[in-house]
């Protein structure tokens, strides 16, 4: 029998590598895709939340809902953060973060 | 009509000021003209109201509503006191305003100078109509300031800039205790004009220190004001501004703002003891202190100069031994004309030695300047006290009061008409007698017709204006008091001895002053004494601020500074140019505020 919690672990241990990798990777591409990754953990939990969240024996769509939104907006930011990520490449001809330090105080 | 008079008084000077300043620029006469006009208006209204009787209701003006705490009106006054004020004021600045169309016919600032004398004369006017105390010290500063500008008329000449700004000065300090006075009295009382004032003074019944307090605080403007000690010192270095300003301000008029005040505020003063006593001594001494340094300057505006700062003296004197105000303003009457004239006479004298002062380089001019000569007898014998003329009736009025009063302050102003004896007849005779010092008062000539008439109709005044058929007409109370054989003879010998020193001494017309007392020379070196304490409060003072600004201003400056750049230094640690590190920043704070936010 799959629960609520095995549903949660896994959406947990989703997010611990997109934050993982996020913090650690170097590829910006990869960071990007870690980021993609925390977002659909997210959207994991949402959706275990809603499905177990009955009532009179109908699962609470509001979370379902949520997540159709969270996809559109992520398609949307997945466009724009490729395009600056391009943008980005073409500026510096690099995809590496550590060559990215304009900001250090 | 009769309620307008007095406002169109008030403010007729300053409608002709503002139209001097404007188009005086363009014509002398207009300037002199206009400047005449307005104070001829002022002196007929003011003759038109004075024969008026009774007092005058001419309204007022609420200025600033602070009730029930303060209300403060720019209302006008008009009772036997100001109406004899505005007659005096008037008619000296007419005559004075006349003779300067010959004295000043060839100085520069023509119009600066017309201008002054107007604005002064509103100021003057505004002191005498003031209902309540805060108008009539803002006219009181205002006048200081018409005061400053015609002092420094000749402002190209440093003794003049440097005059202008210490008559200014001097006059702060006691303008400041003239402030506090006023603010003593409104806390207790609760109002500051001065029909109320009299009625709501048993507010101090229980403390008649404050009271004292307030009223001696009040004095210190007078203090100021009218010259008296210890701040005199301006008075003479004032002498610097044109004659005619000298013979209408620093003789006539304004320096008598000072005694006014007293006599304006007199039914409350009697209500202190001790502030009478004060009163009364900062007089006698002044008028005996200021005689001494009279007796030995050479240049003949400041030798009138002190005269006046004595005459002062003796008004303030009698403020404090009188039992009616009409006494210190009888004397105030009578010395404003005989004043006024010898300054117009020591202009007139000015004007025919070429602007030569030192009455050491004068002498010989009775035949030069005959209409002079008696002008300038008339006042002098004013001036001294003699016999039948207006200055032995005021004066001997109030000697003889305060030998009522007190002995000690009778011998000192018996002292003083001894030496007001003295060195005025010191200054008649070597100006006038003996033998021409110079090339100058050799070639010395009479003033032109616009200037002797004034000397004659104020000569005439001069004479006049204490005999008992004109004083009766000005004024009603005054006391008769009944003296032994004594005191009479006390005056009069002090008198003839000091005019009998002076003949035997001048007479026979000396090449140069056979009595040298360095001492009162230099003024008592009160003056230097005044340059030293104020330099040592400079320097003191100067020195206390650069170590405030070093250690306790920069220090908290730098300390500012190194706090900036210790955050800015810990905070640059964050910035680690580090996209990675950032987003851990970030997470790491979310965490923390969720922590506290759900667990604290």
């Amino acid at each position: 029998m799959v629960t609520l919690a095995h549903y949660l672990i896994a959406s947990g241990l989703l997010f611990a590598i997109g934050l993982a990798g996020v913090l650690l990777r170097r590829n910006i591409l990869v960071i990007f895709m870690c980021l993609e990754l925390m977002l659909n953990a997210a959207n994991l939990s949402l959706v275990a939340f809603s499905r177990f969240n009955l009532t009179q024996g109908l699962p609470d769509f509001n979370g379902q809902v949520f997540v159709f939104f969270i996809i559109t907006v992520a398609a949307a930011e997945v466009a724009v953060g490729l395009a600056i990520i391009v943008a980005l490449y073409r500026a510096k001809q690099t995809t590496h973060v550590e060559d990215l330090d304009a900001l250090r105080g | 009509m009769d309620t307008i008079a007095p406002w169109i008084i008030l403010f007729a000077p300053l409608v002709s000021a503002v139209l001097i300043l404007l188009f005086g620029r363009l014509s002398r006469k207009l300037s002199a003209g206009l400047a005449i006009a307005s104070a001829l208006i002022g002196a007929a209204l003011s003759w038109y109201l004075f024969l008026l009787p009774g007092e005058i209701e001419a309204g007022k003006i609420v200025w600033l509503d602070f009730s029930p705490g303060l209300q403060v009106n720019i209302g006008l006054t008009l009772d036997a006191l100001s109406k004899l004020m505005l007659v005096v004021v008037n008619t000296i600045a007419s005559l004075v305003f006349i003779y300067s169309l010959g004295y000043m016919a060839r100085e520069e600032g023509y119009w600066r100078y017309f201008a002054g004398l107007s604005l002064f004369l509103f100021s003057m006017l505004g002191i005498v109509l003031a209902d309540n105390l805060i108008m009539m010290f803002i006219f009181w500063e205002l006048v200081g300031v018409s005061s400053y500008i015609l002092i420094g008329h000749y402002y190209s000449r440093a003794s003049a800039a440097e005059a202008c700004k210490q008559a200014f000065i001097v006059n702060r300090i006691g303008d400041f205790g003239f402030m506090l006075g006023i603010l003593v009295l409104w806390l207790q009382t609760g109002t500051v004009e001065f029909a109320e004032l009299e009625q709501r003074i048993g507010a101090f019944a229980e403390i008649p220190q404050l009271l004292a307090l307030a009223l001696v605080l009040v004095f210190c403007g007078t203090i100021g004001k009218s010259a008296q000690m210890p701040l005199h010192v301006w008075l003479p270095n004032s002498m610097e501004g044109p004659t005619p300003v000298s013979s209408l301000l620093h003789a006539a008029t304004m320096v008598a703002a000072g005694v006014y005040l007293l006599a304006r505020i007199f039914s409350i003063l009697e209500l202190s003891a001790v502030a009478l006593h004060v009163i009364a001594w900062v007089g006698a001494i002044t008028c005996f202190l200021a005689g001494l340094m009279g007796t030995q300057q050479n240049d003949i505006k400041r030798i009138l100069a002190y005269s006046t700062i004595s005459q002062l003296g003796y008004m303030v004197l009698a403020v404090g031994i009188a039992s009616t105000e009409e006494v210190p303003m009888f004397h105030l009457f009578t010395h404003a004309f005989f004043k006024c004239l010898l300054f117009l006479c020591a202009g007139s004298v000015i004007l025919g030695m070429h602007h030569e002062q030192d009455i050491w380089k004068m002498g010989g001019l009775r035949t030069k300047m005959p209409v002079t000569l008696v002008a300038c007898a008339a006042g002098c014998l004013a001036l001294m006290g003699f016999p039948g003329f207006s200055g032995h009736f005021s004066k001997d009025l109030i000697i003889e009061l305060t030998a009522a009063k007190s002995a000690p302050l009778f011998w000192i102003a018996v002292g003083g008409v001894a030496l007001t004896a003295f060195y005025t007849a010191r200054l008649f005779l070597v100006v006038f007698l003996g033998s021409p010092r110079s090339d100058a008062a050799r070639h010395a000539h009479e003033s032109p017709k616009v200037m002797t008439i004034p000397l004659i109709l104020l000569g005439l005044a001069a004479i006049f204006s204490g005999w008992p058929f004109v004083s009766h007409f000005f004024f009603h109370e005054l006391p008769h008091p009944e003296v032994g054989f004594g005191v009479k003879a006390a005056i009069n010998v002090a008198l003839f001895l000091g005019l009998l020193l002076a003949l035997g001494l001048y007479a026979r017309g000396p090449a140069k002053d056979p009595v040298s007392i360095p001492f009162f020379a230099n003024r008592l070196y009160l003056d230097d004494l005044y340059a030293q304490i104020v330099r040592l409060i400079q320097d003191g003072g100067a020195t206390v601020m650069a170590l405030l600004d070093r250690w306790v201003i920069d220090l908290a400056v730098r300390l500012l500074a190194v706090g900036a750049r210790g955050a800015g230094f810990v905070l640059a640690l964050f910035q680690t140019g580090n996209l990675q590190a950032y987003s851990f920043f970030f997470g790491a704070g979310v965490i923390v505020i969720i922590y506290l936010l759900l667990f604290k």
